[in-house]
Order: C-alpha cells, then structure tokens, then sequence
C-alpha cells in the first residue's frame, strides 16, 4: 500500500478521541483509589495493635515508608511513560526507594543474625507471604493495565516493568500491616521472588496487556 | 494536530501530508533502505492515529511525533536485523546446493551487486535518481528527464558527479 492511500484510509477513519489527561493526574487517580481500598482493609483486618508499636522502630519505619514510595515512585514513573514523549529516565524512579527498602529489608536480616529460621520455622509464613504478594497483585495490576491501556503504549516493556513493579510493591506495603516480626533471609528471598514473578508475568504479556500491538492498528486499516 | 482529536478530517489529512517528509527525514537517519523507510513511515502514521489521544496540545506536537518515529524506527531496523539473520536472500538460497565451483564465482558477483547497491543508497537523491536513470536502466536522456524531473542538463551532470563519487566511495571501502 502507498503512504498516500494510507493517509486518505486514515482520515476516512478519524473519529473524535476523549484527550487522555496529564499522566501525573492518572497516576495521582489510580493511587487514591487504591489508598482508599488498602485503608479500609489494613483498619478492618489488619492486627494493628502489634502492627503500630513496630512501626515506631525506625528501621521498620523507613522499610515501610521505602516500601511506599516505591509503589508510588514506580506507578507515577508508569504513567509517564505510557505517553510518546516523555523521557525513558522515568523508569529509574523507582530505583533509589527500591534499594533503600531492599537496604532496612536486609538490615533486617542481618539483625537475626542471618537466621534462615524465624519463630514458626524455616518457611515460616513466608508462603503465605509469596501467596499475598502474587494474588493481591493481580486485580491491583488488572485496574493498572486497564487505565494505562488507554494510552496504548508505543514502548510497552519500560511501562509494563515499572507498573508491574509498582502493584507489587502496593502489595508488600499492604502486607507490612500482616506482618507482625522480622523478616529472615527466607521471607525476604520470598517477597523478591514474588514481585520478580510478578513483572516477569505482567512484562511477558504486556501486549495484549496493554494494547500496544501495531497489529491492531493494521486490522483497522486492512 | 487538535482539530485531528476533535474529528476534523481535512485537518486530519492535511496534517498527515506535511508531516509525512518530516518523518521520511526523521527515519533516514536508521535505514537508507528507500523501501524499508517507507514502511516505517507507514507504521509510524499507523501509531500517530493509533495514539492520537496521547497528545497534549499544552506541549510541543514536534518531540511527540520524533518519539513515535524513533520508536518505529527502532523497531523497523531490529526486524531488518531479525530478517537478515534467519533468511538468506533468493539469489543467494540458489546456489546452497550446488558444489561447482562456479557458482561460488557468480555468489561474489551477486555479493558485490549488493555493495554497489550499498554504495548508491549514500549518494544523494538526484545524483542516484540520474545514474540509475541514465546508467544503469539505460534510458535515452530525453526519456530520463520525464522520468526523473530532472533538466538534461542537470542528468548529465548529476550523473558525472554520481560516478566520480562513486569512484569515491569504492576506493574508500577496499582500503
């Protein structure tokens, strides 16, 4: 097909588009809604009188907050780059609050003396932890992927890794409200292996995911 | 580009049409390959409507449009690169079963066919549009002037100075 016989297909097609808003202001959205969700569920079950003397720990504290903004960092870096022409930089936001989480996660660890026995065992909850982090990502992810689709992505893997990376790591904020002792190697090993997991799977179907395929501009021009 | 997103189709194609050799331009600088440029501008038009709503009309329309094209641009040398690892060309796939020794003569003729086509796709577009026209198709000059736009004049002189570089450009390479 000539490029001149594409462009008049190409008008014959226009229709008038909803100009998506600023990619901030989306990211800001998608976080609210989620922080309203997470709250009301960390206030109805989570066991907060052991919960909130740990938190008065500073390096518990800033695990947390680490934990935090790294979900934040990575949603909002997400966004950015769902849009054309926004700088591909964006996806190292998240990188210094991901380290410092991994920093007091492992500080953590070295504080139990590197025990890869916690006090219900070698495994301990940490499967369930893993269970937590996984399963709690996916209708986080589904809500994400649905509102980032919208921009169709013309580079889908840096916005599929840092959205992928910012519903698990939600998730291992959310479940720092469940979990009332100290990491050990084995349940920190478990959490990475889980956010792995999940950015392995939401980048491995991040076409689909996000509507990114030029195919599917093709079948509309066929 | 904001008139396109609220559904005005002259606005549209107008918009398309000047675009078009800006992106053409954008996309020379990952492929000389005529054909495989114009694929990438087709893609790159394809994403344009694809992701027309993306656009935000408080932010300059030139870094978006570069973004979209540099993108299929990327994405249209990585295919060139996937085609030519995994399949050999026609001219090439003949001679695979043949053990006489004059074919591996005519592969080098075929290779080097390919070089000169390397080399003529770095002269600039009137020169290579004369030598093709004149030289290689062997068109009367009055019959490569209609075809190309070019005066006589110009072919002739075009074409001398497509040879010269050309000479250029082969003593360059076997150096």
């Amino acid at each position: 097909m000539q490029t001149e016989q594409l462009i008049e297909r190409l008008t014959a097609q226009l229709e008038p588009v909803r100009v998506l808003r600023a990619p901030a202001w989306r990211a800001l959205l998608w976080l609210m809604m989620v922080a309203a969700v997470s709250g009301a569920l960390i206030m109805r079950f989570a066991p907060l009188p052991a919960i909130l003397p740990r938190l008065a720990v500073p390096r518990i504290a800033v695990e947390c907050v680490a934990t935090a903004l790294t979900a934040v960092t990575a949603i909002i870096a997400a966004f950015q780059l769902s849009v054309p022409d926004r700088s591909p930089r964006w996806l190292w936001l998240p990188l210094p609050p991901f380290l410092l989480w991994l920093a007091a996660s492992g500080l953590g660890c070295l504080r139990n003396g590197l025990s890869l026995r916690g006090p219900n065992g070698f495994f301990g909850d940490s499967p369930h932890c893993f269970a937590f982090i996984t399963c709690a990502s996916v209708p986080l992810a589904v809500g994400l992927f649905w509102m980032l689709r919208r921009a169709r992505p013309i580079n889908a893997l840096p916005v599929a890794t840092a959205g992928t990376l910012g519903v698990a790591a939600t998730a291992a904020f959310v479940l720092q409200f469940f979990h009332p002792f100290d990491v050990t190697v084995i349940d920190l090993a478990l959490h990475l292996s889980a956010i792995g997991l999940v950015v392995l799977l939401g980048t491995a179907w991040r076409r689909p995911l996000l509507d990114a395929s030029i195919e599917a501009g093709r079948v509309g021009t066929a | 580009m904001v008139a396109a997103q609220a559904g005005d189709r002259a606005a549209y194609s107008q918009l398309l049409r000047e675009v078009t050799p800006f992106v053409r331009a954008l996309l020379r600088r990952h492929c000389s390959h005529p054909q495989d440029i114009e694929e990438m501008v087709q893609e790159t038009l394809l994403t344009l409507h694809r992701v027309r709503q993306t656009y935000d009309s408080k932010r300059p329309f030139s870094p978006w449009l570069g973004a979209i094209a540099a993108r299929r641009g990327i994405d249209g040398l990585r295919r060139r690169l996937r085609v030519a690892r995994y399949e050999v060309s026609a001219e090439l796939a003949g001679y695979e079963t043949f053990a006489d020794p004059a074919a591996n003569i005519d592969i080098e003729a075929v290779r080097a066919a390919g070089d000169i086509e390397e080399l003529l796709q770095r002269l600039p577009p009137r020169q290579r549009a004369a030598l093709e026209a004149v030289k290689l198709k062997e068109m009367s000059l009055a019959e490569a002037s209609r075809v190309s736009g070019q005066s006589v004049g110009a072919l002739k002189v075009n074409t001398h100075r497509a040879l010269k570089a050309l000479r250029a450009l082969f003593q360059d390479v076997s150096k």
